[in-house]
């Protein structure tokens, strides 16, 4: 007798501040069950850096402000059966998106980087160029959600999505079948 | 029950109304929520929103402003109607700057509580429109953020019909319909921040701000943390 396969799950923040990664601990003590079925691929939780083999279940934390990130979650769309956008940056692109509409700006991206290192009167930057090395990858013109970029199958709403929601999703989701959410534990912030 | 009450039925429940009623009001003092947003307690109805859209003898009506009949066949928590209710509420959020775990209104947002409820939760084939809208912060104790601003009108009506100012109005037409202000910015209108459409809770998003107030709650403890949008209403029945 073999055991049952466990699911594969590949992790990656993009455009995120990696709190939605901290939320999958608030699953706390169920981890504990939830691992004995479900094992990680490519993940920052375990610092490989690259798809193994085909996965499951793909969760994407953040929107896409740069190339680069377009590039992984195009790689996940790839390699992953089911993908989910974690917390509300994936869904709407979230705080990074507020550099899309930069109160009275026909130029919001320009203005975000001169106010980040050029104007500010808090810019510790001798030069006084904004950051042009070949080796960044190339901003985006607006933060996009990950809908946006490739299909998303779910999404697990949040800033950061609670422990319940998310130990809720990925127990519909092994059991093969998401019947959708409770409403009580809906939240967007 | 006087004996000009008459009932209707709501979704197959008998429902007893007064002459005069909306389909709203009765279904309010019954017990039955039917979703709104351009609609506030106290204030007279607009009907623009249409959240509250029914089937009323087979034709869609707000059910803010139209008048119950005796007989009427109404239809509300249709998959249908639903479905229109939650793209409706959907759109309101692409359409302006609706960045929920920035704004001070989230956990007693109106507009958020709804999509809550509507199960606004699945991915969106809508682009966002990400329109540039101004902040107008000139009031010493107001703010007002009208990236977060649904056009409900409840502050033009709460300022005209309770405060007696004008503070608020309508102008543009069409999807360019937006709130303005009586004057050249807030500052120079009558506008206190002892208002009923200031501090009444008048407006359902973050959008009329009172200044050093902000966060106060905290998260557990807002309006919609633990209670859907409705239920206070619901709960009339059970």
């Amino acid at each position: 007798m073999t055991a049952p396969r466990k699911a594969r799950v590949a992790t990656v923040s993009l455009a995120g501040c990696f709190g939605c990664h901290m939320a999958l601990l608030d699953i706390d003590l169920r981890l504990v069950e939830l691992l004995k079925h479900v094992e990680f691929d490519r993940s920052p939780l375990n610092d490989l850096k690259h798809f193994t083999q085909r996965c499951d279940i793909g969760i994407i934390e953040g929107g896409c402000c740069n190339e680069e990130n377009v590039h992984v979650l195009q790689d996940f769309r790839r390699n992953c059966d089911v993908l989910i956008a974690l917390g509300q940056c994936a869904i709407t692109g979230g705080l990074p998106a507020m550099r899309n509409a930069i109160m009275h700006s026909d130029d919001p991206l320009r203005e975000c980087l001169e106010e980040a290192y050029v104007l500010s009167p808090y810019v510790e930057n001798a030069t006084h160029v904004i950051p042009n090395d070949p080796a960044l990858p190339l901003l985006l013109d607006k933060v996009y959600p990950c809908s946006a970029v490739v299909k998303i199958d779910h999404q697990i709403p949040g800033c950061a999505p609670s422990g319940d929601i998310i130990y809720e999703t990925l127990v519909q989701l092994l059991a093969g079948k998401f019947e959708g959410f409770d409403p009580h534990i809906v939240h967007f912030d | 029950m006087t004996d000009k009450d008459f009932t209707f039925t709501i979704d197959g429940a008998s429902v007893t109304a007064q002459p005069g009623q909306t389909i709203m009001e009765a279904a309010d003092a019954a017990g039955i929520y039917i979703p709104r947003l351009c609609d506030h307690e106290g204030l007279r109805h607009q009907g623009s929103c249409r959240v509250c859209t029914v089937k009323a003898a087979g034709r869609s009506v707000a059910a803010c402003t139209q008048p119950a009949a005796p007989g009427l066949v109404v239809e509300s928590e249709t998959p249908h109607i639903q479905a229109m209710r939650k793209s409706l509420v959907e759109m309101l959020f692409h359409e302006g700057n609706h960045i929920c775990p920035v704004c001070e209104a989230s956990g007693n947002c109106e507009l958020q509580a709804m999509a809550y409820r509507l199960g606004m939760v699945e991915p969106t084939k809508l682009p966002y429109l990400e329109p540039t809208r101004p902040v107008d912060a000139s009031h010493p104790g107001i703010a007002l953020d009208t990236n977060r601003c649904i056009s409900c009108g409840r502050c033009i009506r709460a300022s005209e019909d309770v405060d007696h100012k004008g503070v608020f109005g309508y102008c543009g037409r069409g999807i360019h319909r937006r709130i303005t202000v009586n004057g050249e910015d807030l500052a120079h209108t009558d506008a206190a921040v002892s208002d009923h459409a200031i501090s009444g809770g008048v407006c359902p998003v973050g959008c009329i701000i009172v200044k050093r107030v902000g966060f106060r709650l905290p998260i557990g403890a807002r309006a919609f943390d633990r209670q859907i949008i409705g239920e206070a209403i619901e709960e009339k029945r059970r």
